[in-house]
């Protein structure tokens, strides 16, 4: 593929119950294996996607968080979270998992991928993309 | 579809993949590689080896690019390049490697 695109995918659900967090994530991943400018946001319970300690053994489902890890790998570093849907449900980034990246223009520094965002600063950053996804 | 190995018979899909992780050993590979004419050595099995840590640690076998500056990484740049793993695995390191490692296809392999 020769024209990168701004590619947007946005979470809106909990991460078990539907398919649509784990399809979400796998089409991220193709979409950044063929290097897309990808970027992804969680908004209202798909905030919930990015939360620590998860624990699928009673459902039996695979417990997919630790391949939000892998995003990085992939070039995929900007994980935008609305700052409303946090407070809504009473969670704060500390609740959210660490996810980082290494900057290959930065000597590999480690940063951090998640960037809490305002509804207006999100939908600022909607605007700017050429492709979105809704999941 | 099957893949017999040491008189058991493993299932896979129409593509040759294990369809149970678990089933995996080394004489599993080592079938599997046998049958598209590859004798597995120290360096296929070290890209092997790192393919099954990547998924034990990230639930997904990982796109080429990926493998290859993950391999870069843990194992130096004369080995995380394009010419030394395709030299290794012929038809593609994402798709075969991830094959003999027991792993599904890789996500966003087509």
């Amino acid at each position: 593929m020769s024209e990168i695109k701004k590619f947007m995918y946005i979470n809106r659900k909990a991460p078990y119950g539907t398919i649509y967090a784990w399809e979400s994530l796998e089409v991220v991943l193709i979409g950044a294996a063929f290097e897309q400018d990808v970027s992804v946001a969680f908004v209202d319970d798909g905030v919930y996607q990015l939360c620590k300690g998860q624990d699928t053994t009673g459902l039996g489902i695979k417990n997919f968080s630790a391949t939000y890890r892998a995003l990085g790998d992939y070039d995929v570093n900007k994980l935008y979270v609305e700052k409303e849907s946090l407070d809504a449900r009473g969670l704060t980034l500390d609740d959210l998992m660490p996810l980082k990246y290494e900057d290959e223009n930065d000597d590999y520094a480690e940063k951090d991928s998640i960037r809490v965002v305002s509804s207006k600063e999100l939908a600022e950053i909607f605007d700017q993309q050429e492709v979105l996804f809704n999941f | 579809m099957g893949i017999e190995v040491n008189g058991k018979v493993y299932e896979t899909d129409e593509e040759g993949y294990l369809a149970n992780l678990n089933d995996w050993n080394p004489d599993v590979a080592t079938a599997m590689a046998k049958d598209e004419d590859v004798d597995l050595n120290e360096s296929h099995w070290e890209v092997i080896n790192f393919l099954r840590e990547y998924y034990e640690e990230y639930q997904i076998a990982p796109a080429v690019r990926v493998l290859t500056k993950a391999i870069g990484k843990r194992l130096g740049p004369d080995k995380g390049n394009s010419k030394y793993l395709y030299e290794l695995f012929p038809y593609g390191p994402g798709k075969q490697a991830c094959k003999y490692a027991g792993l599904p296809k890789p996500t966003g392999c087509v």
